[in-house]
């Protein structure tokens, strides 16, 4: 079987397909990209056939068989010759030490690139904004790997010029950094960028125990890598703009939601807050008593798909997220196919059984 | 150590019993008759709690210890020899079974021996309710003697405290993972010091598909529920709980056999099972992990989240390797029942039967000289723990001979 080639998608606007065009066209190249990831690796094909996936047929994108996100810790999945491989992504994750290991050869990595682009131009316009990213230097100084933090601020930084860090090594704010990228581009809208957790903890409280206020009124800030943190020590969304707002002027907050599983093909956050699934990727939520696909409105496992990835077979992934899809093809944004919103982690259940007398933990 | 040297007293938590210091130590015989008085006190109030009614493992340990059934192991319990206690015994109770830390008391109270119990800090709602009963019979003046000698503490895991008890322990009754076992065991202990060790183990279930297939219809209900109560109430994670089911019978009527058997089972853990959707999620996990690591599986049937059941062509020597939680199961069918031979090594605790005859297989077992399985218990008693577990006579171990020709 040939590699499969979705480049002609780029041409396509972002959001321009509606629910039945979009299940079609994207179901079948789904079905597709699963014949491709069937023969090419053994793994996958096994699962399949064990899970009695391999005779069904893919009308939808309801139909494609997902796997669950978690088996990229556990086993190395490729579908692509090792020596293709040229670059490998790991993230960590909240299961313990073990790493997902994602395999990208040259094309799919370019795909990732070229799909975040054309999704990020939504945001940013064409040009490349001053970037002012909410994190440490530090953060990339071990290259030999890619940690998803790491991944996630070199691939942002392609939208950025005179890129700037925020954050001095110890983490802490570095105001002449800061103030001498300011007076630089004064009156410019600025890219701002950072893991939603790290702004928390790292900028917005400094700047409020240190009583600073930043002049980043025409500022446009990103973030992602997830709301449990800050969930925990109860901060919502709300209270997150409103002290961004308070100290820095940023109006402009864009959430988004991926995953170094999925790089690229990222969701992001409608003016009306609404997190949108573009004409690269989709969402359907999975019911925990049988994972048939749930109804709008209704809460469930997220699983996410994606037409980039063609090294590993990661196009349909089982998620440990909780979700609900809002509405599709009708937000007052104008953008088209589903929207959703997350509901935190899967909750961990109490251990039952034998096992774990001396425990770690108490 | 001079003998009956105090305990210092340590920076832990007592639940229940005076400080560790005033412990008194010296061994009576095996089910003494204050033991067994204390014992069936504590079960009479138990089984009269409205609090403790709630929960049905708290019911099991009561109604375990009530007299008529002490009194029943007393007479059963087999020595020739004069027997005593050996003393001080540690136990280190597991965290996620929640009654268990009360049955290792038991075991080492009706052995003759003094007992200090670390209970988990899991903080289950059952343990409070338990070590609030035994706290107000050890108040009572008819049990001072029985109080004085048991301990129930709470420590994280720490080992210089653990160090020091075990130091003292004339034994040990360590419940839990290889890891922990292998942790503990490497602390010194005294010389004369043994360790009871219940590591991790691998369950299994046998089902001859004639009777299945000649049973009433109650019958196969009465069976589902049995099965259920040995996998479900634990998420199958308990020791003893299945995992793997042999099939006994020619192919094409195991086939109906087992169309019976989980048609009922399906309707009856969709009533009475809720997952959870990390449960589900794991199990999902584990059967693409099974897809991948296990070429014998064949194909596999989904009752939905809730039972996956996973057809082996063969038997794989390390299926015991394999093992799901909250409804996994793999299913082998054979007519040939030394096939226990090719997989069962030390780590097979539970083989649970159903239209088998037991005292034949055992004998068959014992024939074929296998080194695991430790019970064979019929279907719906997998969990029911007593004083004979995982090969040991726990009394028995727990106690010495004083031998006198």
């Amino acid at each position: 079987m040939r590699r499969p080639d979705y480049s002609d998608w780029l041409d396509r606007l972002p959001y321009s397909m509606d629910l039945a065009a979009k299940s079609y066209h994207l179901g079948v190249l789904l079905a597709d990209l699963t014949r491709w990831h069937t023969t090419q690796c053994a793994h996958y094909e096994r699962i399949l056939k064990l899970t009695g996936h391999s005779e069904r047929k893919i009308n939808k994108v309801e139909d494609v068989p997902f796997i669950p996100v978690r088996l990229f810790k556990e086993m190395e999945l490729m579908s692509v010759d090792r020596d293709e491989i040229f670059k490998t992504m790991t993230s960590s994750g909240t299961s313990g030490q073990q790493v997902s290991r994602i395999f990208l050869d040259r094309e799919t990595a370019a795909f990732q690139g070229k799909v975040l682009t054309r999704l990020m131009s939504d945001v940013l316009g064409k040009r490349r904004l001053p970037m002012l990213i909410i994190d440490s230097p530090a953060v990339l100084r071990d290259r030999h790997s890619f940690s998803a933090r790491g991944a996630g601020i070199l691939g942002f930084s392609l939208f950025g010029q005179d890129v700037t860090y925020a954050l001095d090594e110890e983490m802490k704010i570095n105001m002449p950094n800061i103030e001498a990228f300011i007076e630089r581009h004064t009156g410019q809208d600025i890219f701002v960028f950072g893991f939603t957790f790290m702004i928390w903890l790292h900028f917005c409280n400094a700047l409020q125990t240190q009583n600073i206020q930043l002049p980043l009124l025409n500022g446009i800030l990103l973030h992602g890598g997830g709301w449990k943190k800050l969930h925990d020590n109860s901060v919502t969304d709300g209270q997150f703009r409103k002290v961004l707002a308070e100290r820095t002027g940023i109006q402009r907050v864009i959430n988004y939601y991926g995953m170094v599983e999925q790089t690229g093909s990222i969701y992001l956050q409608c003016e009306h807050g609404r997190l949108h699934a573009s004409i690269f990727s989709d969402i359907v939520i999975r019911d925990p008593n049988d994972f048939h696909s749930m109804e709008i409105g209704e809460t469930g496992i997220i699983e996410t798909l994606s037409m980039i990835p063609v090294s590993y077979p990661g196009h349909a992934l089982l998620t440990e997220d909780l979700g609900r899809i809002e509405g599709v093809d009708d937000c007052p944004c104008g953008r088209l196919g589903k929207y959703f919103s997350i509901a935190g982690r899967l909750p961990k259940a109490e251990v039952r059984g034998c096992s774990d007398t001396y425990e770690k933990h108490s | 150590m001079t003998p009956m040297k105090n305990i210092p007293d340590l920076p832990l938590l007592i639940r229940v019993g005076a400080p560790l210091s005033t412990m008194v130590c010296r061994p009576k015989v095996p089910y003494s008759l204050d033991v067994i008085d204390f014992l069936s006190a504590l079960s009479q109030t138990l089984l009269t709690s409205p609090e403790s009614r709630h929960y049905p493992d708290i019911v099991a340990f009561a109604f375990w210890c009530r007299r008529s059934n002490l009194m029943r192991l007393a007479r059963e319990f087999n020595s020739n020899h004069k027997r005593i206690g050996r003393g001080l015994t540690l136990h280190i109770a597991p965290g996620n079974v929640p009654v268990n830390f009360a049955f290792t008391l038991a075991f080492g109270m009706l052995a003759g021996n003094a007992n200090i119990v670390r209970l988990s800090n899991a903080g289950h709602p059952q343990a409070d309710i338990l070590c609030q009963s035994i706290t107000r019979l050890f108040n009572d003046p008819s049990f001072v003697g029985i109080a004085a000698m048991n301990r129930v503490v709470q420590f994280p895991r720490d080992d210089q405290i653990t160090a020091v008890l075990s130091a003292f322990a004339s034994a040990r009754v360590l419940w839990g993972g290889d890891q922990t076992i292998a942790h503990l065991r490497a602390m010194p202990t005294s010389p004369r010091c043994i360790d009871i060790a219940f590591a991790d183990r691998y369950s299994l279930a046998l089902l001859d598909a004639q009777a299945v297939l000649d049973e009433s219809d109650d019958g196969i209900h009465t069976l589902a529920a049995g099965f259920f109560n040995d996998v479900y109430l634990q998420d199958q994670n308990a020791c003893s709980s299945p995992h793997l089911i042999v099939w006994h019978g020619p192919p094409a009527l195991t086939e109906m056999a087992k169309d019976r058997f989980w048609s009922v089972f399906e309707k009856l853990v969709l009533r009475k099972y809720h997952i959870s959707p990390i449960h589900a999620v794991d199990k999902f996990v584990h059967l693409c992990r099974t897809a991948a690591l296990v070429p014998e599986a064949q194909d596999s049937v989904l009752h939905g989240n809730h039972v996956y059941r996973v057809r082996l062509q063969r038997l794989p020597t390390n299926i015991d390797n394999h093992r799901g939680s909250a409804g996994f199961f793999c299913e082998y069918t054979t007519q040939n029942l030394d096939c226990f031979k090719d997989i069962v090594d030390p780590r097979y605790q539970t083989l649970i039967c159903f239209g088998i005859d037991r005292k034949a297989l055992t004998q068959r077992f014992v024939d074929l000289g296998l080194t695991g399985i430790d019970r064979i218990v019929p279907v719906g008693h997998a969990l029911e723990i007593g004083a004979i577990w995982d090969g040991y006579d726990l009394i028995g171990t727990l106690s010495r001979i004083i031998h006198c020709p």
